[in-house]
C-alpha cells in the first residue's frame, strides 16, 4: 500500500456561488460554495479546488471570505485560482486559508511571479495552471499549446515544455486542463495528460472533460495522472466523490476510502 | 484553561494550524507567536512550517526563538509538524544546514533513482498526497486511530531518524521512512493534521489532552 491517487472536486466560483458552463460559456448556478465544500469533504474528497472566475475585480474579495469559511470548517487541503497576479495576492489567499495557490495566465505573462512566489512561500503551495489545446492537424505528430482568456488565445507555447518549465521556476504542481474537453463529458485528453505527466517529476492533475467514472479511471491508469479533478459529475448529484472512489479501487487503484 | 504556543517564525502560513486546534479545542487558549516568552509560558507548544530548511534555522535564529524551542521540548507537551519535525534533527541535506540537534538523525531527500513503486511506476517528488501512517509503537497520540490510517504529505525531504526507538510511525515512499517520531514529551510528524480530516483532528485532539508522558 501506498500514496493514494486523489480525487479533487471543482468549484468554480462567481459572485460568491458555484456555477458550471461549457466551455467557460453557459453558466449555471450550482449552489453555495461552503456548503458544497462540506458536502464533498464528508464524502471523503481529498482535496477541494476553488477556481474564482469573477469578472469584476470589486467582487474579488468574496472569494477571501468564502475560503475563510470553508477553511474554519474543512480540514482537508484547499487550492484556490482565478485572477492571482501578484506576490501579494497569493499571500492573501493563504492568509485567508488556502493551502496552495493556483496561477494561470500570469504565470504565461510574468514567469518570475513562480520563482518568486514559490522562494516566498514554498513550492508546496505554488500551483501552475495549464490550459492547453491540441494545435497538430490530422495525422502530425500531437502537439499542445498553451492557451489564456478561458481558452480564446493561443500564447504560441509548447504545453509539454512549458510544464518543465514552470517545474524549473519553482511549481509544486500542475494542474492540467484540456480546454478542448473542459465541460463536454468525453474524457480527459489523455495523449496530452500522459505526455506532461511523463515530462516533469512534480504531481500532475488531470482536469478537463469528465463526464462518468471511468474517464477517472483512465487519467490515472491511461494519463498517468497523480489526481483527477471533476465538477459538474459531482455537482449535480450525479455521482458522489464516494462512488468514484470505489469505482477507481475496483479498478485496483489505490485510493483514501 | 490550557494555553497552546502555535511558534510562528515566517515559515509559511499557520493559520490552518489553528483554525484546526480551535476546532479540537474551543476553550484552549491558542496563540500563533514568535515572541519567545510566549512559547516558554505557554502549557504546550505546537512546532509547525513548510518551505525550506536552510531559511527555518536562520528565521528561528533571528527571532531569539531556538532556545524557547528547546527548552519547550525539554519541559512540556510539544508537536512538530512537517518542517517543524525536520528542524529537530542534527543535519539536513537542504542547503546542507545543521539543524536544532534535539533528536539525532538526518533530514534527505527523496532519492530520484530510487523514486520507482512495486509495479514499476516512476513516483514524483515532492510526495503530495494521502499516504499510510504504520504505528511503530503504542502511545497516547495514536489513540482511537487505526494503525495504516491515511494523512495528508507534502515533502520532498524525510527523516531518518538516527535511533530506532525514536521511530512512533513508518510510511513507505517507496521505502521506508520515519512519518512520526516520539521522545518523552515530544512529538513529530511529516504530514498535516491539520489538513487530514478526521484522522488528523483526532491526533491534534489527543495532543491536546495530552500529559507529556508516553
Amino acid at each position: 500500500m501506498a500514496l493514494a491517487k486523489r480525487i479533487i472536486p471543482c468549484l468554480d466560483v462567481t459572485a460568491g456561488r458555484v456555477v458550471k458552463g461549457v466551455n467557460f460559456v453557459g453558466l449555471r448556478d450550482a449552489g453555495d460554495p461552503v456548503e458544497i465544500a462540506r458536502r464533498y469533504d464528508e464524502q471523503g474528497a481529498d482535496e477541494l479546488t476553488f477556481l474564482d472566475i469573477t469578472a469584476s475585480s470589486d467582487e474579488r474579495d468574496l472569494i477571501l471570505h468564502i475560503i475563510e469559511d470553508v477553511a474554519a470548517q474543512v480540514f482537508i487541503p484547499l487550492t484556490v485560482g482565478g485572477g492571482v497576479r501578484s506576490v501579494d495576492d497569493v499571500r492573501r489567499l493563504l492568509n485567508a486559508g488556502a493551502d496552495k495557490v493556483s496561477i494561470n495566465t500570469s504565470a504565461v505573462t510574468n514567469p518570475q511571479l513562480i520563482n518568486d512566489a514559490s522562494a516566498r512561500f514554498g513550492s508546496q503551495c505554488i500551483v501552475v495552471a495549464i490550459d492547453a489545446k491540441q494545435v497538430s492537424a490530422e495525422g502530425e505528430p500531437l502537439r499542445w499549446h498553451v492557451f489564456t482568456h478561458g481558452g480564446r488565445k493561443d500564447v504560441g507555447l509548447d504545453a509539454v515544455e512549458w510544464a518543465r518549465e514552470m517545474e524549473r521556476r519553482g511549481a509544486g504542481e500542475i494542474l492540467l486542463t484540456s480546454m478542448d474537453r473542459d465541460g463536454t463529458k468525453i474524457g480527459f485528453n489523455l495523449d496530452l495528460t500522459r505526455a506532461v505527466a511523463d515530462a516533469v517529476n512534480i504531481p500532475v492533475i488531470a482536469s478537463g472533460g469528465v463526464g462518468n467514472l471511468d474517464h477517472l479511471v483512465d487519467g490515472v491508469t491511461k494519463g498517468h495522472a497523480d489526481a483527477v479533478l471533476a465538477a459538474s459529475i459531482f455537482h449535480y448529484g450525479e455521482y458522489t466523490v464516494r462512488q468514484a472512489k470505489e469505482h477507481m479501487a475496483k479498478h485496483g487503484i489505490e485510493v483514501r476510502l | 484553561m490550557t494555553t497552546i504556543a502555535v511558534v510562528d517564525y515566517g515559515m509559511g502560513n499557520l493559520r490552518s494550524v489553528s483554525k484546526a486546534l480551535e476546532h479540537v479545542a474551543p476553550f484552549a487558549g491558542i496563540t500563533v507567536t514568535s515572541d519567545p516568552d510566549v512559547v516558554m509560558g505557554a502549557d504546550r507548544v505546537v512546532f509547525p512550517g513548510v518551505g525550506a530548511m536552510p531559511d527555518c534555522i536562520r528565521e528561528l535564529e533571528s527571532r531569539g526563538l531556538k532556545q524557547a524551542v528547546a527548552e519547550a521540548v525539554a519541559s512540556k507537551p510539544f508537536l512538530g509538524i512537517c518542517l517543524g519535525m525536520q528542524a529537530l534533527f542534527g543535519h539536513s541535506e537542504e542547503g546542507d544546514v545543521a539543524g536544532l540537534g534535539i533528536l539525532p538523525g538526518t533530514v534527505r531527500r527523496f532519492p530520484a533513482e530510487a523514486m520507482v513503486d512495486d509495479k514499476g511506476e516512476r513516483l514524483k517528488v515532492p510526495q503530495i498526497g494521502w499516504n499510510q501512517v504504520h504505528q511503530a509503537m503504542s502511545h497516547p497520540l495514536w489513540n482511537g486511530i487505526a494503525d495504516g490510517a491515511r494523512f495528508y504529505f507534502v515533502h520532498s525531504y524525510y527523516v531518518e531518524a538516527g535511533s530506532p526507538e525514536l521511530v512512533a510511525a513508518f510510511t513507505h515512499y517507496p521505502f521506508a521512512y520515519a512519518s512520526a517520531v516520539a521522545r518523552g514529551n515530544l512529538f513529530a510528524v511529516q504530514f498535516h493534521p491539520e489538513k487530514s480530516q478526521a484522522a488528523g483532528l483526532s491526533l491534534l485532539g489527543n495532543f491536546v489532552a495530552w500529559d507529556g508522558s508516553c
